[in-house]
């Protein structure tokens, strides 16, 4: 349950954010989530809502982008199906994720005063 | 509040951030790594289920590796039983005992670093909890990642666990004395699997009890030293592209 610590790193960075520019409630958070970043949307979820109670978090929505794997040629730019042997059937060469390992913090809406 | 027209609303700002949640943890790694290469210690972050002989391998090295000063830190939630077994093989080990935390993250790495001998080390190994998903997560400022997978677990498990193999520079097939006991277990089946999550595949089938895999498992750590390494090693050294496994062949 890795989630747990990933949310915990997830609210102090937006209460840096949010002090910085003093901030008084936090609307919304939108996050990317790759399918190959090793970390499950649905637990991450739950563990946001369990510890966002009282942090400048507690009554933002959590939106989360989960971003599909794309393995693809480093040298031709083939894309190299989920699934199958990760190797270019053309060059030879070993496969290169292009996207699908994010665990990004996208953006903060948040309440000035 | 809003006083560009009073209407005495508050104002709503949108921050663009665009960061890695784990960014402090990788400031962290990036900090253990640069330490590493000053000192010309090769970190190898060892992962691998519980059971599927990871201190068994480093046992077998300790045994066999002639010349090299090899040191632990090992990741156990509950007990210091894998630091001991290590220190009895002659193994400089600590252990990062970690209560409830199912992987080691890489400030665990930088704190026991603090009273641990690690300079005088050619390898230092972080036997990491026993577990295949979180692990794969925490960059811990390793040059290289060895995951450890026992033929007990079955052909598909690259398959199920496509994080942690991904990230993978090495796999150990372990415990390969087992074989004529698992009718239904093939390597080369394993090797396919790897190949369809770990884009340069590359494995080595390994036996702790009898050192089948033994002199494979030598010559590769003998590879990862610096002076036969790039600079940065993260990804995988050239120096090794001789050895990638084609997919469905198995190293030996």
């Amino acid at each position: 349950m890795h989630e747990y610590s990933i949310v915990q790193a997830l609210i102090e960075r937006v209460e840096a954010e949010a002090r910085a520019r003093h901030a008084t409630s936090v609307h919304r958070l939108s996050v990317r989530i790759g399918d190959l970043s090793g970390v499950d949307v649905g637990l991450l979820a739950t563990a946001f809502t369990t510890f966002c109670e009282r942090t400048i978090c507690e009554r933002a929505d959590l939106e989360l982008h989960s971003v599909p794997a794309r393995w693809e040629c480093p040298a031709c730019g083939r894309e190299v199906g989920s699934g199958a042997m990760l190797r270019c059937a053309e060059c030879g060469v070993p496969a290169r994720l292009s996207t699908g390992d994010e665990i990004v913090l996208d953006r903060i809406e948040m309440e000035v005063s | 509040m809003c006083d560009t027209c009073g209407c005495g609303d508050p104002e709503l700002v949108a921050v663009d951030v665009h960061e890695r949640i784990l960014a402090g943890n990788d400031r962290t790694a990036a900090h253990n790594r640069e330490h590493f290469r000053e000192r010309g210690v090769v970190a190898i972050n060892l992962m691998g289920s519980p059971g599927a002989g990871k201190t068994a391998v480093l046992e077998a090295t300790a045994r066999r590796l002639d010349g090299r000063r090899l040191g632990a830190l090992a990741g156990d939630l509950a007990t210091d039983h894998d630091a001991a077994r290590l220190q009895a093989a002659g193994i400089v080990a600590k252990s990062i005992t970690t209560g409830s935390a199912c992987h080691l993250d890489a400030a665990m790495v930088h704190r026991a670093l603090h009273d641990f001998p690690w300079r005088e080390l050619d390898y230092l190994f972080v036997e990491n909890v026993g577990n295949l998903v979180c692990p794969a997560v925490y960059d811990l400022g390793q040059a290289v990642n060895v995951v450890a997978l026992a033929v007990t677990e079955g052909e598909d498990k690259p398959l199920k666990y496509p994080v942690m193999f991904r990230k993978a520079d090495l796999v150990l097939v372990t415990k390969i004395d087992l074989l004529p006991h698992l009718p239904h277990v093939r390597v080369e089946r394993i090797a396919e699997a790897l190949a369809r999550v770990m884009p340069q595949a590359l494995c080595l089938p390994f036996s702790a009890l009898t050192g089948e895999g033994l002199q494979g498992w030598l010559a590769w750590l003998a590879k990862v030293l610096p002076s036969q390494t790039s600079q940065d090693r993260a990804p995988t050294a050239p120096a090794l592209a001789g050895n990638r496994l084609e997919p469905g062949v198995v190293q030996q």
